[in-house]
This record gives C-alpha cells, sequence and structure tokens, in this order.
C-alpha cells in the first residue's frame, strides 16, 4: 500500500475536526478498553499468562529458522505448498501465479492485515481478478474506495449513517432497495450481498494469527465466520502470512490465544478459532483442493536482527490502539499506511522507512498505556523513543524543532543561564496573565493556546523554591 | 505454473529467507544438539498455564460449559437420555418457526438417536448447500472454559454444516465436556504420530457468528449461523 504517513500532521489536523469520525470516535473510546478490562479482570491468571506469552514468542523468535522449517515440512507432508517470498512484489506475483493456475476470476478474502500491507487488491484487479473482502468492515471500506482505519474493527471510523448511505449507494444495482436505518437491517444486506459471492469464488485468501510448526496448521480467530466460508468452499485456499507468526505447538499456540481475544474485543475467546491443514483429504465432503502458504518476509528478517526485534512478538490484537489517547482523538487514518496506533508508529518506519514515517513515534505522549495493555508486554514507548533518536540523528525534523533542541541542550548544560532565563520566563509570564491569572494567547506558540489556556505561573521556578526551602 | 513460482515455490525463496534470519540471529543453521532438543519439545509438547477456573468435577465441567455457551448468545438444553434426541431437536424447531427441513452429518455417531420416531423430521445426510436453513451435526468435545465446541472434518462430518445454515444444532454428550482446549489437542494426537493427526479443519466454536463492525454494536448472524443450539445428552 501506498504511504500517506509523511502527511501525518496535516491528516491528524484533518481528523480533529471531522464531525462523522469524532462522532464514531467518542463510541469507540470507552468500547473496547472498557471490555478489555473486565475480561482481564474475570480471569485471575491474565497477567501470568501474558508473561508466557512473551515467553514463547521470544523463544521462536530466538530459533525462527528452525520453526519455519520444521513449519513448511509439515504443510508439505500434509499436501499443502509453501511459498517462500522475500519482497511484497514476489508475494503479489506468487498470489496471482496460483489464481492463473486455477483460472479464478473472483476470489474472496477474509481480513489480512499483510494483505494490505501488500496491496493485493490493487494488483488483482489489475490484472483482471476481482478480490471479495468479506469481513463486514472490510467490505465497508473496500466499497467506500478506503482503506481499514483499525487493524481488527477496519470500518470503526464510519457512523452507521455513513454505512447506511454507502450501501443504499453501491447495492441499488444489485438488488438492494431502501436505504436501511437500522445495524441489524445492514448486517442482513452484506450477509445477502456476499452469501453468491462465497459459493462462487474461485481462490479464497485468508491471513494467519499461527503458523504451528508442530502441525504444519495455520490458524485464523473471527467472529462472523467469513474466515471460514472464504476457506472451505473454493477449490483453492491461500494464506498470507509473515514469518513471526510462528508457534512451536498447539499448546503454545493457546496460550496466546488467551490473552488474544480479552486484549483485542473484551471477548473471552473469539467466536471461530479455525486451524487449517493441508488440503480436504480424501473423502471428505467439502474443503479445498489446494492448500498455498505464502511466507512473506517483506523486512521481518531485518528487524529481528534490530533493536526492534520486540515489536515481532505482536499478535495484532489492537489492544495499543484502543487504548492510545492520540488513536482515540485523530483516528487510523492520519498515520497514513496499514498500521495505525502505539504499534504502527513502530513498524511503519521499519516498513516504510523513517523518512517517510518519522512523524508516528512523535504521535504519542507517552502516557504509557499501550505498554500497559499490550499482552506481549511489548516496550512500545521505548521503541518509539529508539525512532525519535534515530530521526534526530538523521536530521529529519523541521529546523526550528532543531533550533528549538539545540537551545535547550545548551541551557540545560549551563546553569546559570538556565536559571536566569528561566526567571525571566516566568516574570514575563506573568505579567502577560497579570489580570486573568492564565494566558489565552502564548508568542511563539499560538497552537498550544489555540485550544486551551496558559496558566500563569505561580511563586518561583522549583530551583528557587529549593534553595529557600533548604535555607529555612 | 510461471516463473516466479518456480523461484519461490522452491529452495531458492527457502535459503533466501533462511539465511536472512540467521544473519540477524548472528549465528549458522543451529546445531544438531540444539535441533534435537528443539524436535524433542515439539513431539513430545508439555502444557502451559492453564487456567483454574475449568478444573473440577465431571458435573462443574457441565454447569460451566452451559454458563459460558449461553453467555455467549448460544442456547443449550439438557436431555436426559439419547431417545430424547428427537424430540429436543422438534421442539427447538418449533419454538424458533424453522423449518422441518434439516440437513445432518452422515456421522455414524449420530445415528445413535431414533430419529424415525419423529418422521416430520425430514432429513437429508451429507454436506451443506446455500439453502439449507438447518444443520445438525455432533462435535469431537467441548472446553468448559469459554463455552467452546470442537468439532473436526472428515468424510462424514463435513464443515459446511457448521457455517453455511442459518442455524446449527449441535448434539453433544455429557462425557464430550472436558475443562481446557489443551485436552482436544490430547485427544487429536492419539490419531497420529510426529505432528501428522490433524484433520483438515478444526473448528473451536463459541457462540454463534456475530459482529460488531457497525458503531460497535453487537449484531448476530453474519456470515455463519444466527443460532447455536447446543443438546446435551446426559446419558
Amino acid at each position: 500500500m501506498q504511504s500517506t504517513s509523511h502527511d501525518f500532521v496535516a491528516r491528524a489536523q484533518k481528523g480533529l475536526v471531522d464531525e462523522d469520525l469524532q462522532d464514531a470516535l467518542s463510541r469507540f473510546r470507552t468500547g473496547f478498553s472498557v471490555k478489555r478490562s473486565e475480561a482481564a479482570a474475570l480471569l485471575p491468571e491474565f497477567e501470568a499468562l501474558r508473561d508466557q506469552a512473551v515467553e514463547i514468542k521470544n523463544h521462536t523468535l530466538e530459533h525462527l529458522d528452525f520453526y519455519l522449517e520444521r513449519f513448511a515440512d509439515k504443510v508439505e507432508e500434509s499436501g499443502g505448498v509453501v511459498h517462500w517470498c522475500v519482497t511484497p512484489e514476489e508475494a503479489r506475483q506468487t498470489v496471482l501465479d496460483i489464481c492463473r493456475a486455477n483460472d479464478a476470476k473472483t476470489v474472496t478474502k477474509s481480513k489480512s492485515m499483510i494483505g494490505e500491507e501488500i496491496a493485493l487488491n490493487p494488483f488483482l484487479e489489475a490484472n483482471d481478478i476481482e478480490p471479495i473482502e468479506t469481513d463486514l468492515g472490510e467490505y465497508i471500506v473496500q466499497l467506500a474506495g478506503e482503506y481499514p482505519s483499525h487493524i481488527i474493527a477496519p470500518a470503526v471510523h464510519k457512523t452507521k449513517d455513513q454505512v447506511a448511505d454507502l450501501f443504499y449507494e453501491r447495492h441499488k444495482d444489485q438488488g438492494g432497495g431502501k436505504r436501511l436505518e437500522e445495524v441489524d437491517e445492514l448486517v442482513d444486506e452484506a450477509r445477502a450481498m456476499l452469501r453468491h459471492r462465497f459459493i462462487d469464488a474461485d481462490v479464497g485468501i485468508t491471513g494467519a494469527n499461527f503458523l504451528v510448526a508442530e502441525t504444519g496448521t495455520t490458524a485464523i480467530v473471527t467472529n462472523e465466520g467469513n474466515g471460514d466460508l472464504t476457506q472451505i468452499l473454493p477449490r483453492v485456499h491461500i494464506v498470507l502470512a509473515t514469518l513471526e507468526k510462528a508457534v512451536p505447538t498447539l499448546d503454545d499456540m493457546s496460550t496466546i490465544l488467551r490473552v488474544l481475544a480479552r486484549s483485542a474485543t473484551g471477548q473471552e475467546f473469539s467466536t471461530y478459532t479455525t486451524l487449517s491443514t493441508g488440503p480436504k483429504r480424501p473423502g471428505d465432503l467439502d474443503g479445498p483442493e489446494a492448500f498455498h502458504v505464502i511466507l512473506l518476509d517483506n523486512g521481518r528478517s531485518r528487524m529481528l536482527g534490530s533493536e526492534f526485534r520486540e515489536v515481532l512478538r505482536c499478535i495484532k490484537c489492537g489492544a495499543c490502539m484502543n487504548h492510545c489517547p492520540v488513536y482515540g482523538a485523530i483516528g487510523g487514518h492520519a498515520y497514513g499506511w496499514v498500521y495505525p496506533g502505539p504499534v504502527g508508529a513502530v513498524l511503519t518506519p521499519n516498513l516504510v522507512g523513517l523518512k517517510e514515517a518519522h512523524h508516528l513515534p512523535n504521535a504519542s505522549t507517552f502516557c504509557g498505556r499501550c505498554e500497559e495493555v499490550c499482552p506481549m508486554r511489548i516496550p512500545l514507548p521505548g521503541l518509539m523513543r529508539r525512532w525519535r533518536e534515530q530521526e534526530f540523528d538523521a536530521g529529519l525534523q523541521a529546523p526550528r524543532y532543531r533550533l528549538g533542541l539545540a537551545l535547550w541542550a545548551w541551557l540545560v548544560r549551563h546553569p546559570t543561564s538556565y536559571r536566569l532565563s528561566n526567571a525571566l520566563l516566568i516574570r514575563a509570564l506573568r505579567l502577560l496573565g497579570a489580570r486573568r491569572g492564565r494566558i489565552a494567547r502564548l508568542p511563539f506558540a499560538h497552537g498550544w493556546t489555540s485550544g486551551r489556556d496558559m496558566p500563569t505561573p505561580e511563586g518561583g521556578s522549583f530551583h528557587a523554591k529549593w534553595r529557600r526551602r533548604s535555607r529555612e | 505454473m510461471s516463473g516466479s513460482m518456480g523461484e519461490n515455490g522452491t529452495d531458492k525463496g527457502r535459503d533466501r529467507v533462511l539465511g536472512a534470519l540467521r544473519r540477524s540471529l548472528g549465528r549458522e543453521e543451529l546445531p544438531a544438539a540444539v535441533r534435537a532438543e528443539l524436535t524433542a519439545r515439539l513431539s513430545s509438547p508439555k502444557s502451559n498455564l492453564i487456567p483454574a477456573r475449568s478444573d473440577g468435577s465431571p458435573a462443574h465441567q457441565v454447569a460451566l460449559f452451559t454458563e459460558m455457551a449461553e453467555a455467549v448468545q448460544a442456547s443449550v438444553v439438557r436431555v436426559s437420555d439419547g431417545a430424547d434426541v428427537p424430540d429436543a431437536v422438534a421442539e427447538y424447531l418449533a419454538q424458533n418457526n424453522l423449518p422441518s427441513d434439516i440437513v445432518m452429518a452422515p456421522d455414524a455417531a449420530l445415528d445413535r438417536y431414533p430419529w424415525a420416531t419423529r418422521p416430520m423430521l425430514n432429513m437429508r445426510r451429507g454436506h451443506a448447500v446455500d439453502a439449507d436453513q438447518v444443520s445438525i451435526t455432533g462435535a469431537d468435545m467441548a472446553f468448559a472454559e469459554t463455552g467452546t465446541l470442537m468439532l473436526t472434518s472428515d468424510a462424514t462430518r463435513p464443515s459446511t454444516l457448521n457455517f453455511l445454515p442459518e442455524s446449527h444444532i449441535v448434539v453433544l454428550r455429557a462425557d464430550q465436556i472436558t475443562g481446557a482446549y489443551e485436552e482436544g489437542w490430547r485427544r487429536l494426537r492419539a490419531e497420529g504420530e510426529d505432528g501428522a493427526f490433524m484433520p483438515r479443519t478444526v473448528n473451536l466454536i463459541t457462540g454463534p457468528s456475530r459482529t460488531g463492525d457497525i458503531e460497535q454494536r453487537l449484531q448476530l448472524g453474519a456470515h455463519g449461523p444466527r443460532r447455536l443450539h447446543i443438546i446435551i445428552v446426559e446419558k
């Protein structure tokens, strides 16, 4: 997918004044986070399970070559085919080759962030194959010509009324009728529209939440059942997965599953956890005749050897964005690429380059909620800080920002000048806000005061107070 | 297949990816002794921490399973004897105003129930097609921990039955209800050796299909069944 992350500041500002988006986000801000804390409270072992999940993933990453080889061998033993791909181009081409070899006209897809990462839909369309997104949220954003704004709730930025308008517009020549008002009617209409697409599709593409080395099994978790209809009805099932999805055993997968849904939607367990091993067996009455797994690197092997290795533990639950005050204020599209929120701020510079995405690690107050709720205990603020350091070293910030930082650095290393300028500043601010006790418009920082007042400083600096205190 | 398949589908792609991983890990392929150790970890997998909530007597597990399944909008009834299953099915269909045309898995485990006692139930055995409204299947096991059913595919247990019809009825024996998912893996592993025991599809099903994709409002029956009805047979 083409990144627009360089335009983050303008997109964030646009998001802040978008009334529909703010309406949608007002529901989002409390929805998932409350459910997550309720689910965590119901399971006394939740924190211990998080610790074990971290250990499992660390062990797997340390031996990733071994576990992926074992996984691939087992897929092949069960009659499937594994395609090792380094770049998005290779992965897309491999999907296209499989589709062509099977004379595919239409492809159903269940939600896959890797599919977004490699921009599969426009590529298939350009090659006369119609991709059909079947997850309701993905279907909505596909109809709207957009991309997901959240990794587990792709259409979270849309209000019900916007979906109603969209369905009315896009379904009217497909047997749709009047503009629907209620959520249940909209869901039913999407179900009816997609039903024959599931049945007619030649190829089904799913992602993977896990690649189980023990058995050569790929696993997905969904709530709608679209991932299942996508893989058992067409002749061919293609799984798109990146390398870090590996886990050693079914037991290890179970441990991570216990923290996944609880962290994501606050469910005890997702409705459907589906394990797929090879193509259908002789005598089976349904299931795909062919099973392909595309194992994509796209930067993961490089990240494994970098200071960002820990982000490879990510299980894409979305908890970090569900709890992020910045994401909650601006929505996912501001981030400009596949992965928004705190994990996006760490992943995106890794995958599209720091020059393109250097704003994202700055889109954080470092409040620490993301790290607190991350089931895999990824130190997201710490990793964002590393990107900020690299951003500074590479000279990517605006000159004014660098000048400010340089001035600050000089001041804090020269105590006398620091105290002097501090005292002057306090006096100046007091003069500015003398009458009202607050400052409505701060010189050189209009942006900061445009949405709030700055209180007038009371008393002197901390240093001055400390000196007085020690004299007393 | 065309060019890139040849490149990526063979050892070349594999070697490039594995080589890159090993460079990042700062080592060559793992020494034989470590590989043997990891292989042993895979051939006799050990359980990790299992939540205590599903420990206890079979009666506790049946009660917990029922509570958890109902909490996610499945409906559950208990019948004391297999002979009562056809009546329970007929009653459910009538209560929900559902047709009596049913597609049922050709699973021998379902033959023990006396379907002929309810001749009004019009049964077809096989996989599901679009027009099917109601399906009946068994289950391999069920887990009390989260009210989850485990269904596996084979020639007599097609997976389409679990997803295409709007109403899915599962007939479960009480002694199939156990505590945690790990019991399911243990059971599957008993079917074969060295990781070669998995059916094509293993479905863990916890309640009927749902979505929250429009304004996070829960709506049942997104693409899979709107209704999941579980009949527990006590003996």
